[in-house]
């Protein structure tokens, strides 16, 4: 296979015109011959559900689809912080260009000046968008919209819904989804999970489904294919996501040729309920407010650590950010955070359940606070939280330190996408956390909302319009037999699932053990040695499970255990080429802390003279052997520096 | 822990189904979907099929999950879902009876599963602000006082699972419209459409729900809390717009 020539499409000139100047070039179809055009979007979470009702009021014929049993279901629904937005109602400096560059910055400058800034000025039309929708902020006495800080940010620009503003703006999207399927435009699938791409002469023209209720494979077809079926955090088996949350319909493009960018990059929280046994079957985030108040420590001595924390005295506990980051202390950001706690447990000082004979888990302790603010100041903040950590470790923060360690959150990697967030297969795009575009190697809080926003209800529209106007709608009476082709390859590989030839083993138990390897050596340290050690034992579990994946019941039936079999079989192809991203990436950026190039104060270091690029993989027929093609990233308007928060 | 659990099996929604019992020992910190993970572990490897029941989040949010618990929708603990009970707060049980929800209006796909897409009908009949993309006025152009938004806030929190439903004698879902109605027409920008509460509650009666007589299960069960008041402001709209 051939290198392909990756162009961003990004416009030139000045960076405040850019998409005025796009949209202005973007080619729109007539209102009259919309309804000739049908659109799928897979997926309906924010991006899908925003980008479907968007495309229906504008008049296309609107196919969606979702896996699980309601749009309001998708895992977007949990985003707790925030959402930002450069609106400067608090009077405090902020600016598009400010928030512009704090997002490039955060994602330590591995991403492209364009999109973020695109991001950025559409960040106030969403929350006109969404109040005149009726998502209910919160709001100040004076009844305008409050404002908080968040994640280190110097300014007040995160908007939030008390610890549910994840639910209610992907109601507010799902409502305005709901209007459209009742008049027409939207024809909507759930229960249904994508398992193929259609392709028609190298264009993207449609899917293959499986009607997760009957079993039945169906073929649906249109003129170009969205997809925003979200990250890929569950390759790690444990993370914060829900347990549905799959890479298989953006896995299933990519080998069909869509580019995969930067895999590696995997947002690790620090602030997550530590592991407690080998049956748990995901991670709960807890709010990254929490490191406002609460001061986080480990035992200084290992002959501590098995004693209750209220009986180490003040000269024995180590408050290691404090320590290690005098400036920003408990506030560093999330990666920086997440390291620290990683290198106290390796250690041999963490607290807590013993997993695989190590524990893992550091206090995080509001004693303090408590004394200082009192009970009621620091119950009518984290109340929520509180109650939640006590419902599920049967622990009372109140009057001993919560333990917690960090976990696997969000995806900045996904499919390579250009300024029209198509990727690099005509008609396919890919919105929301699917793509890789705007948050380079490490996402600040409170910006997956409003990513995911800007794509489904500003962009996609604009750029999906751009592109029908330039092709005629497709002949859907007509057989294709790149469908029937795809539907036949579809059924091959259930049957591949459901008959291993030596049945042994659960898909969770392989999973599991995936999870584990990969957590080891591509979670939140990564070396050489370790890296090509994982390569390998993937391999070898991926042919095991092949061989010996065990699922009951039938393909024509409502069957969770071939399901899951289906995503668990993807998750083990992205899980090799993550590594083989890691292991090419050898600098530090972000979220990706390769130990060789750690300084000795713990600095991460970034070789921007080799590494400026987005890593743009290809599938080359074999998963084992990518093609890397590179994206290399030009800051015109910001000068690239160091993170530094000492 | 070693529990005796009693499971609806059902293989279809054609077919009638029963309660299987099996045995389980787990861990008091394991939870109560991570028990049937366990149990459903067990049985694939020993060539049985799973049981089938919905989840997603596990942490409370989704609504995914809906499961009865001896008797109860979402189990003993209150003011939370399925997903976030856990098996200690069972210990002085022996015996676990597990189904599905109840209701003509949510038939059940297979064993714990149902269908539950009559809660799309009742928001497609007018569960929205009609509010077409970039036509939004600037956020903050229309205050709205923090009493109302927080009242829209407690009714808008609702996770759409279903269990008030479940647990209704009349299998009615009053409290979900009306908690969609109290969020929406309260709000100024929701105002427009002075029709909805009778929209949403003739969408109710056409799929095959009941209506209230004030046994107030709902609020008992809810796990987010929402409050009967609701159907108090969806009624006083009722009766000024019709």
């Amino acid at each position: 296979m051939s290198e392909i020539e990756l162009d961003s499409h990004s416009p030139k000139g000045s960076l405040e015109d850019r998409w005025t100047q796009h949209k202005f070039n973007s080619k729109i179809v007539n209102p009259a011959n919309r309804k000739k055009y049908t659109v799928i979007v897979v997926g309906t979470g924010l991006a899908g559900a925003s980008a479907a009702a968007s495309l229906g009021e504008m008049g296309y014929n609107v196919k969606t689809f979702c896996f699980q049993d309601s749009p309001r279901r998708a895992h977007s629904i949990a985003a707790q912080g925030g959402i930002n937005a450069a609106k400067n109602y608090q009077n405090d400096g902020d600016s598009v260009w400010r928030l512009f560059y704090d997002t490039l910055k955060g994602g330590d400058f591995r991403a492209r000046e364009s999109n973020v800034y695109r991001l950025a000025e559409l960040s106030s039309n969403i929350i006109d968008q969404a109040v005149a929708q009726g998502v209910p902020f919160a709001r100040e006495y004076s009844g305008y919209l409050a404002n908080r800080s968040f994640g280190g940010a110097q300014v007040s620009r995160t908007f939030y819904a008390r610890g549910q503003t994840g639910q209610q703006l992907l109601l507010g999207a799902y409502q305005a989804m709901s209007k459209q399927i009742a008049e027409g435009s939207i024809t909507h699938h759930s229960r249904s999970e994508m398992q193929d791409l259609i392709m028609v002469k190298g264009h993207a023209k449609g899917i293959v489904s499986r009607d997760l209720v009957s079993g039945k494979l169906e073929t649906h077809m249109a003129d170009c294919v969205v997809l925003c079926t979200g990250g890929y955090s569950n390759v790690f088996y444990l993370s914060t996501n829900a347990k549905g949350c799959n890479t298989s319909a953006i896995w299933r493009a990519h080998k069909q040729g869509a580019l995969f960018a930067n895999p590696c990059f995997t947002q690790i929280h620090p602030t997550c309920i530590p592991q407690h046994g080998a049956l748990q079957s995901k991670l709960t985030l807890m709010s990254e407010s929490l490191r406002n108040d609460g001061r986080v420590w480990a035992p200084k001595r290992k002959e501590d650590c098995d004693k209750k924390p209220e009986d180490i005295p003040e000269e024995n506990r180590d408050y290691f950010l404090e320590r290690m980051y005098p400036a920003f202390g408990n506030l560093v950001p999330r990666d920086i955070a997440s390291r620290a706690v990683k290198l106290i447990c390796d250690e041999g000082r963490g607290v807590g359940h013993e997993i695989d004979g190590q524990k893992l888990g550091v206090y995080l302790d509001f004693a303090q606070a408590i004394k200082r603010l009192g009970l009621d100041a620091i119950t009518e903040k984290y109340g929520n939280l509180f109650e939640m950590y006590q419902r599920i470790t049967a622990e009372d923060p109140y009057t001993s330190p919560m333990r917690i360690y960090p976990a696997v959150h969000y995806t900045m990697g996904g499919l390579w996408v250009d300024y029209n967030l198509m990727t690099s297969i005509d008609g396919l795009f890919a919105g929301g956390e699917a793509n890789f575009s705007d948050h380079g190697a490490n996402r600040l809080g409170a910006s997956a909302l409003m990513q995911g926003l800007a794509d489904g209800y500003f962009i996609l529209p604009t750029t999906v319009s751009d592109y029908l106007a330039q092709h005629k709608p497709i002949d859907s009476e007509r057989d294709y037999p790149e469908a029937q082709q795809a539907l036949k390859m579809a059924q091959s590989r259930l049957d591949s699932l459901l008959h291993a030839p030596e049945p042994q083993k659960t898909p969770d138990e392989f999973h599991r053990q995936l999870g584990q390897v990969l957590w080891n050596a591509c979670g939140m340290a990564r070396e050489k040695q370790s890296l090509e050690t994982a390569i390998e034992e993937i391999k070898v579990l991926r042919a095991q499970f092949w061989q010996h994946v065990k699922i009951t019941g039938t393909d024509l039936e409502l069957n969770q255990t071939l399901e899951r079999a289906g995503r668990v079989a993807d998750f083990f192809e992205l899980a090799e080429l993550m590594c083989i991203d890691a292991l090419a990436r050898e600098e530090s950026c972000g979220c990706h802390a390769r130990e060789e190039h750690i300084a000795e104060d713990g600095e991460a270091q970034r070789h921007d003279e080799e590494f400026s690029f987005v890593s743009a993989w290809q599938y080359s027929g074999e998963v084992s052997t990518p093609i890397l093609n590179k994206e290399e990233l030009h800051f015109e308007f910001v000068r690239p520096n160091t993170r530094n928060y000492r | 822990m070693i529990f005796t659990l009693h499971i609806w099996r059902q293989q279809d929604s054609k077919s009638g189904g029963d309660f299987e019992q099996y045995e389980i020992d787990v861990d008091e910190g394991t939870s109560f979907l991570e028990m049937l993970d366990a149990l459903n572990e067990q049985l694939i490897v020993t060539g049985k099929e799973a049981i089938a029941f919905d989840f997603d989040c596990r942490e409370g949010i989704c609504g995914s999950c809906n499961l009865v618990i001896n008797g109860t929708p979402h189990g003993k603990h209150r003011a939370t879902t399925t997903c976030q009970q856990y098996m200690r707060d069972y210990a002085d049980e022996k015996e676990l009876w597990i189904e599905p929800w109840r209701a003509t209006a949510f038939p059940i796909i297979k064993d714990l599963i149902v269908d539950r897409s009559a809660f799309e009908k009742i928001i497609q009949a007018g569960g929205y602000i009609e509010m077409r993309t970039g036509s939004a006025p600037e956020a903050n152009t229309m205050p709205i006082e923090k009493h109302i938004a927080d009242d829209a806030f407690d009714a808008a929190t609702c996770i759409g699972c279903g269990a008030c439903v479940a647990v209704c004698p009349n299998a009615s879902a009053t409290l979900f419209v009306a908690a969609k109605v109290s969020h929406l027409s309260s709000l100024p920008q929701g105002q427009m459409d002075q029709k909805r509460a009778g929209k949403l509650l003739e969408a109710m009666e056409e799929q095959g729900f009941g209506s209230c007589s004030n046994y107030r299960e709902c609020e008992r069960v809810c796990p987010k809390e929402i409050s009967v008041s609701t159907i108090t402001t969806m009624n006083k709209l009722l009766y000024k717009n019709n």
